[in-house]
């Protein structure tokens, strides 16, 4: 059971690229979670992005740039809660790779240290306790491969879902399986990449579930962008925004 | 210009994915792979601690490289194999002709091998009337269909039955169409136990050279490869320079993470160990042993500390298993020897960026290949590497052709990007006028190729920033 | 020039592994369970079984009387043998006391280069072992001037001999213990069941290039 000292009393909220221009009722709802078990947020303004686009496409020196931007700004010793397995994974693992040999390695590594993705914070250090407050709902789970593979923080998001009464987790037969975003990949390689993300989407249908739920807005955007295109109409959701639309008094 | 711009990949992938067929044969076999590896590793702190055991003794082959192949060298020049070194693959073929010419062989039987695969060795010596035959079923299947293996364990994965017996029928002579495997395994036999019989050179690849005994270590299961190295009255073993391993007690747990990884077994049938040729009052072996270890571009990976990693490989194929992009095009759409993520390392530095560098584009970096490669090669990371050696400046670049793929579109977008995400107020602006544009982005670029398969991303009318303002959120 | 490419090579990754390369610290031990004798046996047993091997333990009693009768329910002409060796010696003696309806012993005469012709015309083999593994399942061949190598490979089926004082628990118990490492023979050969492919369609077929049967006689003598 996690011990009540590791909750701490201010965290950093780190909102990420995508939440802020594409998904930010999402971003905001994994920040309110936090808030409501009592503990300040705070959200340093000129945040923007982890870098990992540019670190992923080959143009290390431009991630290294706009990565030390986020860390100048998140500069005292609180955790850093990423609602992201990917940004996370970028910013706990990839950043002191990224700064090898750098003069400011020994910072970087200080502040990867306290990297947290959104679930297993919540689990972890926070030890949530959920109620449902939403009808019966059949969802499915996506897995990000940074979320898993990284992070491995997997069983924390699975774990929240199941803390909801009133939902139904079918999952899918090929949950491990990347669906195909990868960022540039995407662009590069569009039709490898497309047959990938279709295949997820047969698998998420064959669940039967009405939602799709994920915890990367990436894989999201993604998987989102085909349904929409192929005309199926399976709602996709951030995990934190499910969460907090099922358990928050209106 | 084919030689100087490689195969189009992407071309390759496209036709690859449309062959329902083709997808079906690899979707199911990677599946079984996938399986049976789970069933065989299924300890996980056990698989880890083995993992990190494969992992060390790679690394610590490869820190002291030369020395251990001058110690292979000297011990097996005592058992009496005789040692050859080969920079190219031109050389190495040539060697082989040399050896066949010395004693006016023109009967080869080969066991699998993959360097053999890099050498192009079929064709140089079938150019030269000498006869080659695959004896590997897997290989023997699609040497009989003139084609390059597709899979580095299981060569003609991508056939299915139906397509097996027509071969056979068709190319073998007085062979009736049967879809029976047990038919088709006997037709093999037959056909190939006249070849073993008949040849007078037998060849075959290393899975493990033993610096410490000068002991070369082959894997099996069919016994094609003990026919191979036994049969004829000489063996030529070929094998990369990083096959080498320092002592003979490196080589159980090597074994184990290679049959498990490769095919999910605990051992292979056969686990074949040679020392020397026949020594006197012996019935049988070949009465010479002959090692050539490949150079071709494997030095000048070593010398790069982070690249190093990629000559750690033992060749065992599951990370082509594991691979969401490899499962889906097969190994003939990379157009190399080596296909998979494995691929996608090795041949950009063996061939260069300019002709194998898309490879490296060709990954989601997912991460299911470096979760499972039995001595941790960190995949993903190398393929980063790649890809910013394409792109970096060529006098800063270690790879061949680093810098080909430096381009002012690029590197102004990417720059700009760094610009935007440096530059609060600049970001800010920039999301407000992408909103406002919302559906009525031009599809061109990047934006056209999401579409092909998907519809554009919708742009929040409030960005997370504006919502975290309105909501009062403390910003210090 | 070989000469020149060999220095060429040598001379290349010196420069490439620097003055000081790294030092990387000895791999750690395999994690490994010590077994008694008959839990080896035992998981020899099941995990040769698991690939298709006949295994036979066979306790305090003549073991040329059991495969005789293994020998009987198939119908071969002739059974290839190494006099000279405790295993063909015993075997010869076995044969002399009664023969009937039992294929004819055979002997590995001459060169592989002679031999070659009657070689692979011949129905079984029997040889002997130097020892098992019981954690992967495997028999161990040493073969010799007495056994040649294609005794175990050529014919179809193989028969091999195991003394169950010789299980070693793992392959890296086996090396050490028996000082592999100084003693080498020309060829060793592991063998965990009979020759296999799942080259097409993954389905599995026996007897692809080397034998359809593996027999595994184990030799327990616990009085």
């Amino acid at each position: 059971m996690p011990q009540e000292s590791q909750k701490p009393e201010k965290v950093y909220y780190f909102g990420t690229c995508l939440m802020d221009s594409i998904y930010p009722e999402a971003g905001l709802a994994g920040l309110k979670l936090i808030q409501r078990e009592g503990v300040q947020v705070i959200f340093p303004r000129e945040q923007s992005c982890c870098g990992q686009p540019a670190y992923n496409s080959g143009f290390p020196k431009e991630a290294q740039k706009v990565a030390l931007k986020q860390i100048r700004l998140f500069a005292e010793n609180y955790p850093i809660v990423v609602p992201s397995g990917s940004c996370a994974g970028m910013m706990k693992h990839h950043y002191p790779l990224l700064f090898e040999g750098d003069k400011n390695l020994q910072r970087v590594q200080q502040f990867s240290e306290r990297v947290v993705e959104l679930s297993e914070f919540l689990v972890q250090s926070l030890d949530i306790q959920l109620a449902d407050r939403g009808q019966p709902i059949k969802v499915t789970w996506h897995s990000s491969c940074h979320a898993l593979r990284e992070m491995h923080i997997i069983e924390y998001s699975k774990a929240l879902i199941r803390q909801l009464q009133n939902v139904e987790l079918v999952e899918l037969q090929n949950e491990h399986e990347c669906c195909g975003f990868g960022g540039t990949f995407a662009i590069k390689q569009p039709k490898i990449s497309g047959t990938m993300v279709a295949d997820k989407v047969s698998d998420i249908r064959q669940t039967g579930a009405e939602r799709l739920l994920a915890g990367d807005c990436g894989c999201l955007m993604n998987i989102s962008g085909a349904m929409d295109y192929q005309n199926v109409s399976i709602r996709t959701q951030h995990l934190a925004e499910f969460i907090w639309e099922r358990t928050h008094a209106k | 210009m084919p030689n100087d711009t490689g195969p189009n990949f992407q071309q390759n992938a496209s036709r690859a994915l449309d062959d329902q067929q083709l997808r079906k044969n690899f979707k199911f076999a990677m599946g079984n792979f996938i399986l049976k590896r789970k069933q065989i590793f299924s300890d996980e702190s056990e698989t880890e601690q083995l993992r990190q055991i494969g992992n060390t003794i790679k690394q610590r082959a490869l820190s002291q490289l030369p020395q251990l192949l001058e110690r292979l060298e000297q011990n097996c020049s005592r058992n009496g194999i005789r040692v050859h070194w080969a920079e190219t693959t031109a050389e190495a073929n040539q060697q082989v002709l040399r050896i066949m010419n010395a004693n006016e062989a023109n009967r080869l039987v080969k066991g699998k091998s993959m360097v053999s695969e890099e050498m192009g060795l079929n064709e140089f010596l079938q150019e030269r009337k000498i006869e080659v035959v695959e004896t590997d079923l897997g290989e023997f299947i699609i040497q009989l269909n003139d084609e390059k293996p597709s899979h580095i364990i299981v060569p003609a994965i991508h056939k299915n039955k139906q397509q097996i017996a027509d071969i056979f029928h068709q190319k073998l002579p007085d062979t009736p169409y049967t879809e029976d495997v047990e038919e088709l395994n006997a037709i093999a036999r037959r056909t190939l136990r006249q070849k073993f019989y008949r040849a007078q050179v037998g060849l075959s690849g290393v899975n493990f050279a033993v610096a410490e005994t000068g002991t070369l270590c082959l894997v099996e299961n069919e016994g094609n490869g003990r026919m191979s190295t036994t049969v004829p009255p000489i063996h030529i073993a070929v094998m990369g320079l990083e096959k080498v391993v320092e002592r003979l007690a490196d080589i159980p747990p090597m074994l184990r993470l290679l049959t498990g990884s490769a095919t999910g077994q605990l051992i292979t049938t056969y686990v074949n160990m040679i020392t020397s040729p026949r020594k006197p009052g012996e019935k049988d072996g070949p009465k010479e042993v002959h090692l050539i270890i490949l150079d071709n571009g494997r030095s000048a990976i070593l010398s790069d500390p982070q690249l190093r990693q990629t000559l750690q490989c033992i060749r065992c194929g599951t990370c082509l298993n594991h691979c969401p992009v490899y499962t889906r095009i097969g190994g003939h759409a990379y157009g190399f020897v080596y296909p998979g993520p494995i691929g996608k390392i090795l041949n950009p530095q063996i061939e260069g960026l300019k002709k194998a560098g898309e490879l490296a584009t060709a990954s989601s970096l997912c991460e299911a290949c470096a979760e499972v490669c039995p001595v941790k090669i960190p995949i993903p990371q190398l393929l980063r590497r790649l890809r910013n050696e394409s792109y970096t400046s060529e006098h800063l670049a270690t790879v061949k052709d680093g810098g080909c793929k430096k381009n002012l579109m690029e590197t102004i977008a990417w720059k700009g990007w760094e610009i935007i995400n440096t530059h609060p107020q600049i970001n800010a602006i920039g999301n407000k006028i992408m909103s406002r544009l919302g559906a009525r982005l031009p599809r061109i670029g990047p934006l056209k190729q999401w579409t092909r398969y998907r519809t554009a991303p919708k742009l929040a009318p409030k960005s997370l920033h504006q919502l975290v303002d309105e909501e009062g959120i403390r910003h210090e | 020039m070989s000469d020149s490419s060999r220095d060429q090579i040598l001379n290349r990754l010196h420069a490439a592994i620097g003055e000081q390369p790294q030092v990387i610290p000895e791999p750690a031990d395999l994690p490994q369970e010590s077994l008694d004798r008959s839990q080896k046996i035992e998981k020899l047993k099941v995990l040769m079984e698991a690939v298709r091997t006949e295994v036979h333990v066979i306790e305090n009693q003549d073991w040329t009387t059991v495969l005789k009768d293994i020998l009987k329910k198939r119908d071969l002409r002739t059974l290839l043998y190494a006099p000279g060796t405790p295993v063909g010696d015993r075997l010869q003696e076995a044969w002399m006391q009664e023969s009937d309806e039992l294929p004819e012993l055979v002997t590995y005469d001459g060169d592989i280069e002679d031999f070659k012709e009657h070689l692979f015309g011949i129905d079984a083999a029997v040889t002997s072992t130097v020892g098992g593994i019981a954690e992967t399942g495997a028999v161990i061949l040493w073969p010799d001037e007495k056994e040649p190598r294609l005794m175990s490979l050529v014919p179809p089926i193989h028969i091999a001999v195991l003394q169950a004082d010789k299980i070693h628990s793992t392959f890296s118990e086996a090396i050490e213990a028996e000082n592999w490492a100084q003693r080498l023979p020309t060829n060793v050969v592991l063998i965990s069941g009979p020759s296999k492919t799942a080259d097409i369609e993954l389905t599995l077929a026996f007897g692809v290039h080397g034998p359809k049967e593996l027999i595994v006689l184990i030799l327990h003598e616990n009085r």
